[in-house]
C-alpha cells in the first residue's frame, strides 16, 4: 500500500459556472467522444463509406440517365456533388441519436450527473465531437469527389464558405439527433429513428434532380426544404450549375436561408434537447 | 457539535403508484459509515439517488456536507463521490482516460487530473492495466476502476450503491479493505447493501430499509439485542439420538427447541454463554450421544432482518432490479413464507 491518501477532506473546488465553465466540460466531453471514435473506427469507416458510394454510384451508374437542363453528362457530376455533401452532413443525425441513446442506457451518465459539471455539456462535447467527425467526412468526400472529377469554380474563399454552410447544417441536425436519442433510449431505435425520416427529407429536394421536374404540389415543399436551401446555396458558391433557373424566394437567397434555417434548428432543438436531459433526473 | 454530513427528512418519492421512498429520515454523523439494508426494491438506491442529486424528490428535504441538496445541488456534487451498482465507466476510454476525464470535470486542471489519476490506479493495483481499455478489464478491476473515479477529489462524503454487488469474495475483500481505509482516513460514507455481513463489517450504524421506510436504526449489536438471545445449536450423528438430545438439553434450555430431523439439527434459546455451552457439551455426552456439529450462536443480522421484515434479503435476485423500483415493493412482501425456510436452511 502506498502512502497516498484517498480522501479527507479536500476543500471543496470552485465550480466553473457560465459559459465558460460549460464550454470547457463540453470540451472535456468531446475529447472522450472523439476518443471513442478512435477506439471504434468502424464508426467512421462505415460513416464514410455510405456517402462515398453515393457518389460512385450516382457519378457512374445513374449519372448518365439523368440530364441536367442545359449541361453535359459532366454537369450532373458537379450539380450532384453539393446534394451529397448536404446529405453526408445531415446523416451526421445518425451518430448524434445513437451515441446519445447508447450513454443514457449505460451507467456513465449517472456519474456525469453526479458531478459538478454543466449539465449541457454532455449534449455539447457529444455534438461537437460528431461535428468533428462530419468535418472528416466532408474532407474524405471532397478528394472523392475531386478525383471523380468535381471542381469548385469560385475560389477558396467561396469554397470554404460552402463547407461552412455545410458543418452549420450538420450540427444543427445532430441536436435533432440529440433529441432523438434522448426520446428513444436505446440504440439500435435511435439508428433507425436517426435515419428513416432524412430519406423524405433529403430526397424531396433538389440534391439529386431539380425541384422543376416534381409535380407542381411539391415543389414549394422542396423549395421551402432547409436542405435545398444550403444545396443550393453551395451550388452556388462552388460555382456549380443549379439547373434550371428556380425563382422561388428561398432558392434566390439560398445563403442566407441556409444560415436562417440552421440557426433556427439550432436552437429549437438545442432547447428541447436540453430541457429534455435536465427533466431526466427528476 | 458533531454535524450530520448526511442528513434527510421525511424523503417521498413515487413512480406511478408505487411509493419507493414513503418518508425516509436518515442522519448520518461526520466521518461515520451508515449501512443502509435492504431487499431489492426497498428504496435504497432511490435513496441514494435523490442524496446525489440524481433524483428530485416528491417532497422531503436533504443536506449532504451541510449543503441543501434540492436548493444547491451543483455544490452538493463538487462536495460527494458515487459509486453504484454498475461500473460507470466508458469502456472505451483506458483506465488512466476514465479517470483524468473525471478529474476534469471535476475542474481540475489536466496535469492535476492526470497526477491523481496516476496515483488511484496505483492505489487500485490498476497500473498495469492503465493504459487498457476499461472493456478489456474484468468485473473487480471495472468496480474498482468506478470507485477510484468517485475518489478523484477526494470527496468528505461518499456514497456507496451496492458497491460488491456480483463480485467474488476475493474481491469483495479487497474492496472492503479499501472502504475502511476510506473511513479511516475521516471519510463519511452511505453505504447500501443486501449482504448483512457487509454491514456488519463496514457500518457503524445500520438503517434497515422496507417498503420506503426506515424500520429500524442502531448498531448492529441494538439490532442483534433487539431481538434478543443466543442458543445453542447441535447436530447430532445419527437421527435416532435426537430425541435423548432433546432431553438432555431440556434443563439449559428458556424456551422451546427446535428439531430439524433432515439436518438432525436442534437449536435451543439459552442463556449464560461459553459456559452453557460446555455444561451442554458435558450433559450430552453423559448420555452417549454423539456430537457432529455443536455451536454457540448469536443472532445474525439476517435474524434481525427476518424478524423485523418477515422476509429475508433476497441477494440472490438480479441486482438490476433495484433500478426499476416499479413492483418490487408488492413482489417482496409475498416472499416470506419461502424466505422462513430459506433462513432456516442457512442458521
Amino acid at each position: 500500500m502506498t502512502a497516498t491518501t484517498l480522501t479527507t477532506g479536500a476543500a471543496p473546488r470552485q465550480i466553473r459556472g457560465g459559459v465558460i465553465g460549460m464550454l470547457r466540460d463540453s470540451w472535456v466531453v468531446a475529447k472522450r467522444n472523439l476518443r471513442r471514435m478512435t477506439r471504434i473506427p468502424e464508426i467512421v469507416v462505415f460513416g464514410l463509406m455510405q456517402p462515398v458510394m453515393f457518389v460512385l454510384l450516382f457519378t457512374y451508374v445513374m449519372g448518365g440517365a439523368i440530364q441536367v437542363p442545359g449541361g453535359d453528362q459532366n454537369a450532373y457530376k458537379q450539380y450532384l456533388m453539393a446534394g451529397i455533401f448536404a446529405q453526408t452532413v445531415t446523416f451526421a443525425v445518425a451518430g448524434a441519436s445513437a451515441g446519445i441513446a447508447e450513454d443514457m442506457t449505460k451507467g456513465l451518465v449517472d456519474r456525469f450527473r453526479s458531478l459538478p459539471m454543466a449539465r449541457s455539456s454532455v449534449l455539447v462535447g457529444r455534438t461537437v465531437a460528431d461535428l468533428v467527425q462530419t468535418a472528416f467526412t466532408v474532407l474524405v468526400l471532397a478528394i472523392v469527389a475531386f478525383i471523380v472529377g468535381w471542381r469548385f469554380n469560385n475560389g477558396i474563399l467561396k469554397a470554404l464558405a460552402a463547407f461552412g454552410l455545410l458543418l452549420l447544417l450538420g450540427y444543427a441536425f445532430s441536436w435533432i439527433g440529440a433529441l432523438i436519442g434522448l426520446s428513444v433510449r436505446s440504440p439500435e431505435a435511435a439508428t433507425s429513428a436517426g435515419l428513416i425520416w432524412l430519406f423524405p427529407l433529403t430526397f424531396v429536394s433538389n440534391a439529386f434532380v431539380p425541384v422543376s421536374s416534381m409535380p407542381s404540389w411539391l415543389q414549394p415543399i422542396a423549395n421551402w426544404n432547409p436542405f435545398s436551401a444550403t444545396v443550393q446555396a453551395c451550388r452556388e458558391l462552388f460555382g456549380n450549375p443549379t439547373g434550371v433557373p428556380n425563382h422561388s424566394w428561398p432558392m434566390e437567397h439560398a445563403v442566407w436561408v441556409s444560415i436562417g434555417w440552421s440557426l433556427l434548428i439550432l436552437a429549437v432543438f438545442s432547447y428541447l434537447s436540453v430541457r429534455k436531459y435536465r427533466s431526466a433526473t427528476a | 457539535m458533531s454535524e450530520a454530513a448526511i442528513s434527510a427528512e421525511g424523503l417521498v418519492r413515487t413512480f406511478g403508484d408505487v411509493r419507493a421512498l414513503d418518508g425516509v429520515d436518515l442522519d448520518v454523523p461526520e466521518g461515520t459509515v451508515l449501512g443502509l439494508l435492504g431487499p431489492n426494491g426497498a428504496g435504497k438506491t432511490t435513496t441514494v439517488r435523490v442524496l446525489t442529486t440524481l433524483l428530485r424528490p416528491d417532497s422531503g428535504r436533504a443536506t449532504v456536507a451541510g449543503v441543501d441538496v434540492l436548493k444547491h445541488p451543483d455544490k452538493v456534487r463538487s462536495l460527494i463521490g458515487l459509486s453504484g451498482q454498475y461500473a460507470a465507466v466508458d469502456e472505451y476510454l483506458t483506465g488512466q482516460e476514465n479517470l483524468q476525464m473525471v478529474g476534469e470535470l471535476y475542474q481540475m486542471s489536466a496535469r492535476e487530473a492526470k497526477a491523481r489519476a496516476k496515483e488511484l490506479l496505483e492505489w487500485f493495483n490498476l497500473t498495469d492495466a492503465a493504459g487498457r481499455i476499461a472493456k478489456t478489464y474484468s468485473g473487480g478491476m471495472r468496480r474498482r476502476l468506478d470507485l477510484a473515479a468517485a475518489l478523484v477529489v477526494r470527496p468528505p462524503v461518499m456514497f456507496l450503491d451496492e458497491p460488491t454487488t456480483g463480485l467474488d469474495p476475493r474481491n469483495r475483500m479487497a474492496l472492503w479493505e479499501v472502504i475502511e481505509q476510506l473511513v479511516a482516513e475521516g471519510t463519511t460514507l452511505l453505504l447500501t447493501t443486501q449482504y448483512l455481513e457487509e454491514a456488519d463489517r463496514l457500518a457503524h450504524d445500520i438503517a434497515v430499509v422496507d417498503h420506503g421506510r426506515v424500520i429500524a436504526r442502531g448498531t448492529a449489536d441494538q439490532l442483534k439485542a433487539q431481538i434478543g438471545g443466543e442458543r445453542v445449536e447441535v447436530v447430532v450423528t445419527d437421527p435416532s439420538m435426537l430425541a435423548t438430545a432433546v432431553d438432555a438439553l431440556a434443563p439449559y434450555a428458556i424456551g422451546e427447541p427446535t428439531v430439524e430431523p433432515h439436518t438432525r439439527r436442534i437449536t435451543v434459546p439459552v442463556t449464560g454463554g461459553a459456559r452453557v455451552l460446555a455444561d451442554v457439551i458435558r450433559e450430552l455426552d453423559a448420555n452417549d450421544v454423539l456430537i457432529h456439529d455443536i455451536g454457540l450462536r448469536r443472532p445474525t443480522l439476517d435474524d434481525v432482518f427476518l424478524s423485523l421484515t418477515g422476509h429475508v434479503t433476497e441477494s440472490d435476485e438480479d441486482k438490476d432490479d433495484e433500478g426499476a423500483p416499479d413492483g418490487q415493493g408488492a413482489k417482496s412482501r409475498t416472499d416470506s413464507s419461502s424466505d422462513a425456510n430459506r433462513k432456516k436452511a442457512r442458521v
